[in-house]
């Protein structure tokens, strides 16, 4: 005789939901969880072979990572700009496009915003703040607007074009900084921005600031944006399918340049983030490679702006995380680069980890 | 008489599909055998097998009465099987004696291509099979018809003495069918076999000596050729009596819809391939412009709906000059277009069938709220309606239309076109690649577009459609419209001299 | 004084030669890997690993040439990675290339600060001696420019025409190209698509391994970091200027490697700050891309290919 099944009441019901829901998205995103995991072995590999204990390593940088308020702060403040590039990258692949020089974006964005911060003063903040953020985000889209335009009407491969716009944004700042915009003494760098064009601390006495706030925001938008509106929906068709798209009625090109502008406007705004929040002045080099960061986080996010959030703070934590290592474990930093790479190259082949799974015994 | 290939119990599942069904499949030799069935029996599954390009599921082939594993196509090739596929295998940028020897090649003190001594047993080839070709040429600037003569070469060069001609007569006009029958009945005197594979009752009956039946994955039997006719034939296909004729009203009003003049436009390689179109098309009225594949048809359509922009000329919607309009505006206008590749062009794979449903509307009221956000609620019941409306088999509208089967997809770029109540369609090739159920649907559906007052322009490639649809014919001929003609009035001889270049009307 | 002759000079068109090299070793390699239908934007990092392998190996062996042995197999087994992941498990190409080039950046940086203590630059190694060809530096002018430079150089210009007899005039290089362009005919032909692409990238690889040697061992004689400084993006605009063909290439790059010589020899002057001068390189690159790209119809259309 079969067995009487209970009537779940309806607070079982939506646990039931809500267990079935994080499954799904578990299994979404277990790719990249497993490209993590396969990353951190490799490294691992690298660390024993060059003398150093992977175990002292890695533990040495989640300590640093979360050990005190100060490892907080730095986790979530090496975050913050990387959440910006991270977000740059998604934009332009979700149309199709490869902007991979978010790094130069970055660094005119912040530019553009010292500028404005070290040239008005006497503005009230709630005018200075917005006016610097829009020079960065300014900044930023003109230099995405440079290989948008190559591209729509020329042609000419974004990848490369944004590739050697970085290097021209590097020197150019580089320049700014040095010669006419240089305060005076040995460090490269311009004068501290008023204080009212600076954003606020928010964790004392970490340099966490209010940009992160904006960063979340950011991600919050580009989602809507994606999923709710028409120009999410074109940029999406444009992405998959642009003949398709063309014969729909869109416009590749347009899609193409907005797409592109918007990239690099979100770049700039995170390198204006941490002029004003973090650093308040213009350094030459205050960029450790946040553009870089932020594609290996946009795929490791499985391009969604939420799992961006989750992973970029996991690099925050290999940021922080790492200098707190390096100086403990004297362990050179860049094993966070080379972690960095072998994460996208593991999430890159997504029948990579497929076949590895059907190999280790598990179906996928 | 012995035999040259038999497969036996050979069976192949696709995602989804059964493919080939148990089959057995014989052919003697130097006969010509018929492959015949509708789109989508698994005649070209069956004989990729044969050739190694898909490896079975179940079942034995032999070749010349020895068993063998066909693994790949160089396997297929050593065993003396050859294969001129439906889409060709041809290098565009290469020439015709580099895609002929290729994998084949000979070389002069082992290192560098010989090219003199291998153009020399290539001519030897063209005259010993009396195909004519243009060695030097480079293959894109060469009419379809003769790049299937190069297709015919190469597996000719390549020591086939079995021959598979996938569909060869999709692209060649009446009279190259002709030239073409020629030639497989000399290959047959060389003592060639040839598998000859079609959907085309009338031609198979005319070439091979016996013909093998598929309907859905099964064989159905195997008759001779002398011992059967169409209708025969055709109940073996397709299990029910087919219409082979379609009822249409009468023609009403004429004011005309659309009115293109002098049109020139290039193609992408930077050939002319539009040299000044002109004709026009009336409401009430489907009019099909008939040629072979490759004569200007696809920048017509490309120009017509905005994808491609002509060198000289007019298009003109309602009066209205179109010609410098962007696809949306068009759309906008009341230009609705059914693509001949719905994959590249109608749908978007990823996007769900709701979202697919609402492409070239998504940026109007009422699927936005107020230009900018999207109105779920909307497309979703406007999808609810026309999955009902046009019959579209799918789980539900959330689903991506990858996972739909072609004719499904079909009715869903139909439904979506249709359902903006037009002015003017432009369907292009709108049947191909689809079974008889779904071609129908189709068919029936321009015509009662047409009925209702739209204005229908048809580009196919299957003469049978456009003599059953089209209430004028027009043939286009390398960038021309060469004659506009009443279906009542001309006859399939004709169109097909028209189609390959002969007299003009 | 800084004269018009102290920065022209056929010193100039000697070091542009020189600076040529590297760019057109991995424009060479640019091309076989998009020949067959595969982009390769991992050039840079197989560049900067290849240099700093080179100058690692010369370091242990004191042997420059060992050095350069190693960057190349170290360069063609990185290439034959980026193919693994892009041919076998259906990669993303621009990703799989991407993720190369920042694991170059980090690995080669990490490693010299384990083997040098700084992650700046290396020690010097033995580099590799520059030659004088008997003949060819007699010759007046062209002879000054030609004729002595370190092996590399005149190695990068057999290479090229090499390449062009590979691609254009051997069974191989027509089974490439077809592969490229349409590798369902070239399957159908009984060609082993897959095995073409992985020997394509070996070979791409094996080429950024030689223009990676020639940037340390050939003529800096040390590894510093990011040494490669964009020359793998150039290279490839070098290859779509020269609209994949070897001689075309060639000449690309030679008019980047002006562009480097000129820069380096501004710098040196001191005519102009360096960071605007060190923009020049990348400016040209983005002005010869835009100026060229419409015209130039790829080899490929770089789709995975998939049996079923």
């Amino acid at each position: 005789m079969a067995e009487e099944i209970p009537e779940l009441n309806p607070e079982a019901k939506l646990l039931q939901e809500l267990f079935a829901r994080l499954k799904l998205g578990l299994r979404r995103i277990l790719p990249q969880i497993i490209a993590i995991l396969i990353a951190f072995l490799v490294g691992a590999i690298v660390l024993l072979a060059t003398g150093y204990s992977p175990l002292e390593a890695y533990s040495a940088m989640i300590m640093g990572a979360f050990g005190d308020v100060f490892g907080i702060g730095q986790t979530f403040t090496q975050a913050t700009p990387i959440i910006f590039t991270a977000l740059a990258f998604l934009f332009a692949f979700k149309c199709g496009l490869f902007n991979i020089g978010a790094e130069g974006q970055l660094l005119v964005g912040g530019f553009a915003a010292a500028l404005v911060g070290i040239s008005f003063h006497g503005l009230p903040t709630f005018l200075h703040v917005p006016m610097a953020l829009l020079a960065g985000a300014l900044a930023g889209g003109l230099w995405g607007f440079i290989p948008a335009m190559l591209k729509a009407k020329l042609g000419a491969h974004e990848v490369i074009t944004t590739m050697m716009l970085s290097y021209v944004a590097f020197y150019v700042t580089g320049y700014m900084v040095n010669y006419p915009y240089k305060a005076p003494g040995w460090v490269a760098q311009t004068v501290p921005i008023a204080p009212s064009a600076e954003l606020p601390r928010i964790l004392q006495p970490t340099q966490l600031s209010a940009s992160i706030f904006l960063a979340v925001i950011l991600a919050g938008l580009t989602h809507y944006t994606l999923q709710k509106t028409t120009v999410g929906y074109e940029v999406r068709a444009t992405g998959l399918n642009p003949t398709a798209a063309e014969s729909g009625g869109i416009s590749v090109k347009r899609g193409m340049i907005v797409a592109l502008i918007i990239s690099g406007a979100m770049a700039g705004l995170g390198g204006a983030g941490e002029v004003m929040g973090v650093h308040r002045r213009f350094i030459e080099g205050f960029s450790p490679g946040y553009g870089w960061d932020g594609l290996a986080v946009a795929l490791v996010g499985g391009l969604h702006p939420v799992g961006v959030l989750l992973a970029a703070v996991l690099f925050g934590v290999l940021r922080s995380g790492g200098m707190v290592m390096t100086r403990a474990t004297g362990v050179p930093l860049d094993i966070v680069f080379i972690l960095q790479a072998l994460v996208i190259l593991f999430v890159a082949a997504p029948m990579l980890i497929r076949y590895l799974l059907k190999r280790g015994g598990f179906k996928w | 008489m012995s035999i040259a290939i038999e497969m036996s119990g050979i069976t192949k599942t696709f995602p989804g599909v059964v493919a080939n069904d148990k089959i057995d499949f014989s052919v003697e030799k130097a006969e010509i055998h018929g492959l015949l069935g509708e789109n989508g029996a698994g005649k070209t599954v069956l004989m990729s097998i044969l050739y190694g390009l898909y490896r079975p599921d179940g079942g034995q082939i032999f070749v010349n009465g020895k068993e063998v594993e066909m693994d790949s196509p160089s396997t297929a090739i050593k065993l003396g099987i050859g294969m001129v596929h439906q889409h060709f295998m041809l290098v565009p940028s290469l020439t015709v004696a580099e895609n002929i020897i290729l994998g084949k090649e000979l070389t002069k003190n082992k290192v560098l291509l010989d090219m003199n001594r291998m153009l020399n047993d290539v001519k030897d080839f063209c005259e010993r099979y009396k195909l004519e070709v243009d060695l030097k040429a480079p293959v894109y600037t060469l009419p379809v018809g003769v790049q299937q003569r190069v297709e015919i070469l190469k597996a000719l060069y390549r020591g086939a003495d079995i021959l598979i001609l996938d569909e060869p007569t999709s692209v060649l006009t009446p009279q190259e069918v002709e030239e073409l029958f020629k030639a497989i009945r000399a290959l047959k005197e060389q003592g060639k076999t040839v598998i000859f594979i079609s959907h085309k009752l009338r031609e198979v009956l005319a070439i091979c000596d016996r013909i093998t039946v598929l309907r859905r994955g099964k064989a159905m039997g195997t008759v001779k050729a002398n011992g059967t006719d169409q209708g025969e034939l055709a109940k073996m296909m397709v299990g029910r009596k087919v219409v082979f004729t379609f009822e249409k009203e009468r023609v009403r009003a004429r004011e005309v819809v659309l009115n293109v003049e002098d049109l020139k436009a290039f193609s992408d390689r930077g050939l002319p391939a539009l040299r000044g179109v002109t004709f026009e098309v009336c409401a009430f009225e489907v009019l099909g412009i008939a040629g072979v594949e490759g004569n200007g048809q696809t920048e017509l359509v490309e120009v017509l709906t905005g994808l491609r922009k002509p060198t000289e000329g007019k298009i003109l919607l309602d009066n209205t000059d179109i010609t410098e309009m962007s696809p949306g505006e068009r759309i906008r206008l009341g230009i609705s277009h059914v693509p001949e590749d719905r994959h590249k062009r109608g749908l978007i794979p990823d996007f769900s069938v709701m979202e697919n449903l609402i492409l070239g509307s998504h940026n109007k009221p009422p699927f936005t709220k107020g230009r900018i956000r999207l109105n779920f609620e909307e497309a979703s019941n406007h999808a609810e309606r026309l999955v009902k409306d046009f019959s579209i088999k799918t789980p539900s509208v959330d689903t991506p239309a990858r996972h739909l089967s072609g004719g499904t997809q079909q009715r869903v770029i139909v439904a979506r076109e249709f359902s903006r109540k037009p002015k003017l369609i432009i369907a292009s090739q709108p049947t191909r690649g689809l079974d008889v159920g779904a071609t129908e649907y189709v068919r029936k559906k321009l015509v009662e577009m047409r009925d209702q007052g739209c204005a229908v322009l048809l580009i196919s490639a299957d003469l049978d459609e456009i003599w059953t649809l089209s209430d004028r014919i027009a043939v286009i001929y390398e960038g021309e419209i060469v004659a506009i003609k009443d279906p009542k009035k001309t006859s399939e001889q004709e169109l097909g001299l028209l189609m390959a270049g002969g007299k003009r009307g | 004084m800084v004269e018009l002759l102290d920065v022209i000079n056929v010193g100039l068109f000697a070091a542009a030669l020189r600076m040529a090299t590297p760019i057109a070793f991995a424009s060479l390699g640019g091309i076989f890997s998009e020949r067959a239908g595969i982009i390769n934007i991992g050039l840079e990092g197989m560049m900067l690993t290849s240099a700093f392998t080179g100058v690692t190996v010369s370091y242990f062996t004191l042997n420059p040439w060992l050095g350069v042995l190693a960057a190349v197999l170290v360069g063609g087994l990185l290439g034959l990675f980026h193919a693994l992941l892009t041919v076998k498990f259906i990669g993303n190409q621009i990703v799989s290339g991407t993720g190369i080039n920042i694991f170059a950046v980090g690995f080669t940086a990490y490693m010299s600060q384990i083997l040098w203590g700084s992650r700046g630059a290396s020690e010097s190694v033995q580099g590799l001696k520059v030659v004088s060809v008997p003949l060819l530096k007699d010759i007046p002018i062209i002879g000054d420019i030609i004729g002595a430079h370190t092996p590399l150089v005149y190695l990068m210009l057999i290479v090229t025409v090499l390449s062009y007899i590979v691609l254009f005039r051997t069974p191989i290089g027509l089974r490439i190209r077809a592969v490229g362009e349409h590798p369902a005919a070239a399957d159908t032909a009984g060609i082993n698509v897959f095995k073409i692409k992985y020997l394509c990238l070996l070979v791409s690889g094996m080429l950024a391994g030689l223009g990676g040697a020639f940037l340390s061992l050939g003529h800096l004689n040390l590894f510093a970091w990011g040494m490669t400084g964009g020359r793998g993006f150039i290279a490839m605009a070098a290859m779509i200027f020269g609209k994949w063909m070897p001689f075309g290439a060639f000449g690309a790059s030679v008019l980047f490697g002006f562009a480097d010589a000129l820069q380096m020899r501004l710098q040196a002057l001191g005519l102009l700050p360096p960071q605007i001068i060190l923009t020049i390189p990348y400016i040209l690159t983005v002005a010869v891309l835009a100026g060229v790209v419409r015209k130039a119809i790829p080899p490929s259309n770089y789709k995975p290919y998939v049996k079923e």
